[in-house]
């Protein structure tokens, strides 16, 4: 590096000093998750094969793929837990190696099993050691009510189900006020309930700014609270990007009485529409405005249609995931 | 940061060994042993009143040793079965990517185990080991030249044999670091008798058995130092020639050099122990 010789000003603050500030303050701040060039091999098996791709701040990032396609490997070179033959991984604009890079990072692992002599309780302040982080107890006693375990913060792990041990997961992932969480198959052993409760912490995660990489089997889950999707398979990126870049156009079904011929032109108005009885599909196009649908429906009611259900095509992403993984034909939204 | 982790992992480790059935077992084992060596010195002294009492001291001495070497042995086995699976035991089921995932080092986690484990062992060792010494000194009224060396020493050999399993714990399955650490264990201790064996009867080659697997695992070496601290000075030169070939009699004290050849052995293995740990996937 070279001598810096302007010194006794940037000691004080002077201008050398504000000059550097001023440069790291235009700097963007540094992605959640960036990784590059990621490469694994098990023995003759390749895991991991380039996988590059970036989760912005704030931004909840599902990770798709069939089994075997590597999400997990991926999840586990990013944290450290397993060590890439090749590639860079930053996290939270720390460089993967070093261990502070996790201090702001919540995990929840598909393997997850915590300490069964230990109650929740003594779980949670485990880690909050482990971090370095100051939480309060009532804070963990709160992340503990938040996963549904707030009754048995006294009961030791090891009598609890399958299902509260992945609550209690949660609740170690989240209880360290971290800026970055990546679960991996958080529902894979809860009932409906414990999903919906799964889906309304992702969608306060994202209220509250927090970035989410989410590796989960279940589309719908990824398709209601994802901003981006990175499709994986055979080790490799096989798709990304936002949900409306990747499903490119979008369906709405209506079912519908009362409609009139005006109506009906209102309907192939705003898209391709296909009609049996009752129910009515508009193939929206993908450079549609948000406003779209409920200018739609307002129009319809003016015309005197009396509306039963408006439903969004949420089988799409499975649709697509499928065509991809079938056929290859990805494309890279990004 | 890696001061903090190191211990928070040892107090962790405490924790899961207090609060584990195998606490419960030594417990038990440990009470029945006392128990059985304090009806046993309290006939060897109602039985054998018409012994000298230089006699009396060699036969309580011998037994006391005999006594001590079954506590090590309960302390050897508890914590290379609990070294074992502390570690791979942990990595196989997941219950090591929640903790390792946080801003840790490995090597420090691995630091806070072995010191948790050394606390534990050596907490038992020196607990039992003291509270023998008590039974003796109240039915025979023999009390050991120096009990803290001796302590200390059979606490540092669990503590080696303990190092063993965590580095056996880092490559093989729970249960086999835990058979291979405890077989290396009694192996050392064979070839140490069949070493004092060569050497009362002045067979060289046969002697430099019990040396080199010293070397190679401290465990028996310090357990001779142990033993010299717990028996009668008085003994050798009463015995004589023979005390060569009791496994339960020493009859000389440890180097420092050994001291710390077994220190620096700790050292290496422990280092050997973080290097694969941390080029481990989990």
């Amino acid at each position: 590096m070279a001598p810096v010789t302007a010194a006794p000003t940037a000691r004080n603050g002077g201008p050398a000093r504000d000059a550097a500030e001023d440069l790291l303050a235009e700097l963007p701040p540094s992605a959640a998750v960036w990784c590059s060039g990621l490469r694994k091999r098990y023995g003759r098996r390749t895991a991991v094969d380039g996988v590059s791709f970036t989760v912005g701040r704030g931004e909840v990032v599902g990770l798709l793929g069939p089994n075997g396609a590597g999400k997990t490997s991926v999840i586990k070179i990013l944290l450290g837990l397993v060590r890439p033959d090749a590639g860079d991984v930053l996290l939270l604009g720390r460089p993967g190696r070093d261990p502070y890079a996790r201090a702001r990072v919540g995990y929840l692992p598909e393997l997850f099993r915590y300490q069964p002599w230990l109650t929740p309780a003594e779980v949670l302040a485990l880690h909050v050691r482990l971090t370095g982080a100051a939480v309060p107890a009532a804070d963990r006693r709160e992340a503990l009510a938040a996963v549904g375990l707030g009754q048995r913060a006294g009961d030791r792990v090891g009598g609890f189900s399958k299902g509260m041990q992945q609550r209690l997961g949660l609740a170690v992932a989240l209880v360290a006020r971290p800026e970055l969480v990546i679960l991996d198959e958080p529902t894979s052993a809860l009932d409906p309930l414990g999903r919906a409760d799964v889906r309304d912490l992702l969608l306060s995660l994202k209220a509250r700014g927090v970035a989410v990489l989410l590796n989960s089997h279940l589309i719908g889950e990824v398709e209601r609270v994802c901003d981006r999707v990175v499709i994986l398979d055979k080790g490799r990126v096989a798709a990304s990007g936002t949900l409306a870049e990747l499903l490119g156009r979008r369906e709405l079904r209506l079912r519908l009485d009362g409609v009139g011929s005006a109506a009906e032109e209102r309907l192939a108005a705003a898209g391709d529409l296909t009609r049996s009885g009752d129910a009515f599909t508009v193939t929206l196009r993908a450079d549609q405005a948000a406003a779209t649908v409920p200018d739609l429906v307002a129009d319809l009611v003016a015309l005197g249609v009396r509306v039963h259900a408006v439903e969004p095509g949420r089988i799409s992403l499975e649709e697509r995931l499928l065509d991809i993984l079938r056929t290859g034909s990805g494309g890279d939204g990004r | 940061m890696t001061a903090r982790t190191v211990l928070t992992i040892a107090a962790l480790t405490v924790r899961e060994a207090a609060r584990r059935r195998v606490l419960r077992a030594l417990a038990v084992l440990t009470i029945l042993l006392l128990a059985l060596s304090a009806w046993g010195f309290s006939r060897i002294d109602a039985e054998f009143g018409s012994l000298t009492t230089g006699e009396a001291r060699l036969v309580a001495s011998t037994v006391l040793n005999l006594v001590m070497f079954g506590l090590s042995l309960i302390a050897t086995l508890g914590t290379a079965f609990l070294a074992g699976p502390t570690l791979s035991g942990e990595i196989e089921s997941g219950m090591a990517l929640a903790v390792l995932a946080r801003p840790v080092r490995r090597s420090a986690v691995l630091v806070g185990k072995w010191l948790g484990l050394v606390i534990f062992g050596s907490g038992f060792v020196v607990l039992a080991g003291l509270a023998q010494c008590l039974v003796v000194w109240a039915t025979v009224g023999y009390w050991p030249p120096d009990p803290v060396a001796g302590l200390a020493l059979l606490a540092a050999q669990t503590s080696v044999l303990l190092t063993l399993g965590l580095l056996l714990s880092t490559v093989i399955s729970p249960m086999a670091s835990g058979i291979v650490a405890v077989g290396l264990f009694g192996a050392t201790w064979i070839a140490g008798v069949v070493g004092s064996v060569g050497a009362a009867l002045d067979n060289e080659g046969v002697a430099r058995v019990g040396t080199v697997s010293r070397m190679l695992l401290p465990t028996d070496g310090l357990w001779r130092g142990a033993m010299h601290a717990f028996q009668d000075p008085t003994l050798l030169t009463q015995a004589g020639a023979e005390v060569g070939e009791s496994p339960f009699l020493s009859d000389a004290q440890l180097t420092v050099t050994y001291l710390a050849w077994a220190g620096l052995w700790v050292a290496l293995v422990l280092g050997l122990a973080a290097m694969t740990f941390l080029r481990r996937d989990l």
